[in-house]
């Protein structure tokens, strides 16, 4: 049986030789290798470790747990809240990046004097580094005495209110959709620039009005892209960490802790390594089941292409 | 004439729709960069003219906050270390990508697809579920707070959209020019330099200004795998966060430095933004 596999090699190595090609394998290798070291060996380490009693302040207890700390986890209060606070996250944040960029995609894919200018100011929200954004909105935006919006709501006869404090999770949700709004828009505008003319020319002709033209031809048209953002956000939304860090750090009390942010409590402020790695573990199989349909997606696309 | 005069009312009706667009594309772009413009007027006022109520639009401008942001002097460690990460970490991933992008687009063998998709699929593993062993390996290998190790890290994460990019740009290229180049006898070290880098230059510079872009404004390694001997700008303004309501026009000289060149490369690379960052499934 090994000389079949090796005569099967050969013939494999003879026939990627006879075609004149560089060596593959040597152009590939040190990318996959790179990959493997960084992400797949520590992953499988995370997992190991979720199995196994580690915490650094005891190094004397350690041994082999099984699935111990996963039921731990499962009967703790605060793996649940911060579960709850990460799905809340990734929903609203969902909702208001595509509605909004939505209508955003729609305003700006008409033609007007400046819109280059216009569209570059709406999207360097992405830009701005996270750390920067918490900063802005936790101290400038979001101060109850010195911020704008204290000025706004005083100048309207409203009582300022301190919004970290009293709505942490709507104030954390509205700085990451101001970051994540003008991606939406960008790719949605890309999706729309590829909507053909003639059809819309097509249906103007055939007398329908704007809404009809948008629910049957645009919406259907941009099913696929919203798709894509959907699932590429919630990927990025889920590991959200330095919003967080930089203006609430995870509270009051539990009230902004998500799983990120928890997974960064227990290992760093408990040292407990099995446990932080048995969540991490619930954050990466949260994220595959996302990315298991954004990869299928991308896959179908690779395969059109290679037919067209 | 009637018909004239209706045509006209229908193209002023039009015309005053237009000009409604227009405006209110204008109010949600100043609204949407207010804050970052905010940020930057404050960078330019002293601490105490940053503390009035109600704040101020009009004001004497100085340049004080970004002296004494500067004067601090970490402040250029930190930026050099921002510099130094987002660089080289770009260019190691350009060393390793060009190559295997090159193997997948001109020799695909059954095998590129899956090998293509599950280099995608790595950048779906969230950093946190791979945190915890590179922090213990990186204790061991005294790679924490190390800058060598801070840049490994940002290589792996931008690797898989890098190689994406990159391979979707080698895929551009006719065949045919490939071909001819073979033909001519050339190596392919030679086809390399002479016929696919060259053509491939545009989109080479874009996927590593999103590289950098990705890596410069990175917070969750740095804060987690440096103190202060490796750490970057997102690490330095984030200590800004104990200093409550102390320091906002100094934090805001310094935000304005670490965000402003970023700015310009976001800018310049935005169309490219959306191929990178979806994979090619929106096009």
């Amino acid at each position: 049986m090994s000389t079949a596999t090796a005569q099967r090699g050969l013939r494999l190595w003879r026939r990627a030789r006879s075609r004149r090609g560089p060596n593959t394998a040597l152009l590939l290798g040190p990318s996959v290798i790179f990959l493997l070291l960084w992400m797949i060996v520590p992953l499988a380490l995370t997992l190991y470790f979720s199995l196994r009693r580690y915490n650094l302040l005891m190094p004397a207890r350690r041994g082999f747990v099984g699935f111990h700390q996963y039921a731990n986890l499962l009967s703790s209060g605060s793996f649940w809240t911060s579960l709850y606070n990460t799905i809340v996250l990734v929903a609203a944040c969902l909702v208001l990046t595509v509605v909004v960029g939505l209508a955003l995609a729609l305003l700006f894919d008409n033609e007007f004097f400046g819109r280059g200018v216009a569209r570059t100011l709406v999207i360097s929200p992405f830009f701005v580094m996270p750390v920067v954004t918490a900063l802005i909105w936790k101290n400038m935006l979001m101060h109850p005495v010195y911020g704008l919006f204290a000025a706004l709501y005083k100048a309207l006869g409203l009582k300022p209110v301190d919004w970290l404090a009293a709505y942490p999770m709507p104030s954390i949700i509205a700085m990451i959709s101001w970051e994540w709004v003008p991606f939406a828009l960008l790719v949605l505008l890309t999706g729309l620039q590829s909507l053909p003319n003639e059809e819309m020319e097509a249906a103007s002709l055939d007398g329908a009005n704007g809404w009809q033209k948008f629910r049957f031809i645009t919406v259907p048209h941009l099913g696929q892209t919203i798709y894509v953002v959907i699932m590429l956000e919630s990927i990025f939304f889920l590991t959200k960490f330095a919003e967080i860090y930089a203006t609430t750090s995870g509270g009051p009390g539990m009230a902004t802790t998500n799983l990120p942010y928890l997974i960064f409590l227990e290992s760093f402020f408990q040292y407990d390594i099995g446990t932080a790695s048995a969540i991490a573990i619930f954050a990466v199989i949260l994220a595959n089941i996302v990315a298991i349909f954004l990869v299928r997606f991308v896959a179908r696309n690779l395969a059109e292409g290679a037919q067209a | 004439m009637t018909a004239t005069f209706s045509r006209d009312r229908s193209t002023r009706r039009r015309l005053r729709r237009k000009w409604l667009l227009t405006l209110l594309a204008y109010v949600v772009a100043l609204i949407f960069f207010f804050p970052i413009l905010w940020m930057l007027l404050t960078a330019f006022k002293t601490e105490t003219a940053a503390f009035t109520v109600p704040p101020r639009f009009f004001f004497h401008p100085t340049l004080a906050s970004f002296g004494e942001a500067l004067a601090r002097g970490d402040y250029l460690h930190y930026a050099l270390n921002s510099l130094v990460s987002s660089l080289v970490s770009t260019g190691l991933g350009v060393l390793l990508a060009v190559p295997a992008a090159y193997a997948m687009a001109f020799y695909p063998t059954r095998g590129t697809d899956g090998t293509l998709l599950w280099m995608i699929s790595t950048k779906f593993i969230p950093a946190v579920g791979v945190l915890i062993p590179i922090f213990l390996i990186y204790k061991d290998l005294s790679l924490l707070d190390n800058i060598w190790g801070l840049i490994l890290v940002y290589t792996a994460m931008n690797l898989p959209i890098m190689v994406w990019m990159i391979y979707s740009y080698f895929k551009e290229i006719p065949a045919e020019m490939h071909e001819a180049a073979q033909v001519d006898g050339a190596n392919t070290a030679q086809v390399m330099a002479r016929v696919v880098l060259p053509v491939a230059i545009p989109g080479l510079a874009s996927t590593c200004l999103l590289a950098i872009i990705l890596a410069w404004n990175e917070a969750f390694w740095s804060i987690n795998l440096t103190n202060t001997a490796a750490a970057t700008l997102p690490v330095f303004i984030a200590s800004f966060k104990t200093a409550e309501g102390l320091f906002w026009a100094k934090m805001s000289a310094a935000s304005a430095l670490a965000v402003a060149p970023i700015l310009v490369f976001g800018w310049m690379a935005q169309r490219q933004l959306v191929r990178g960052l979806t994979f090619g499934a929106v096009k």
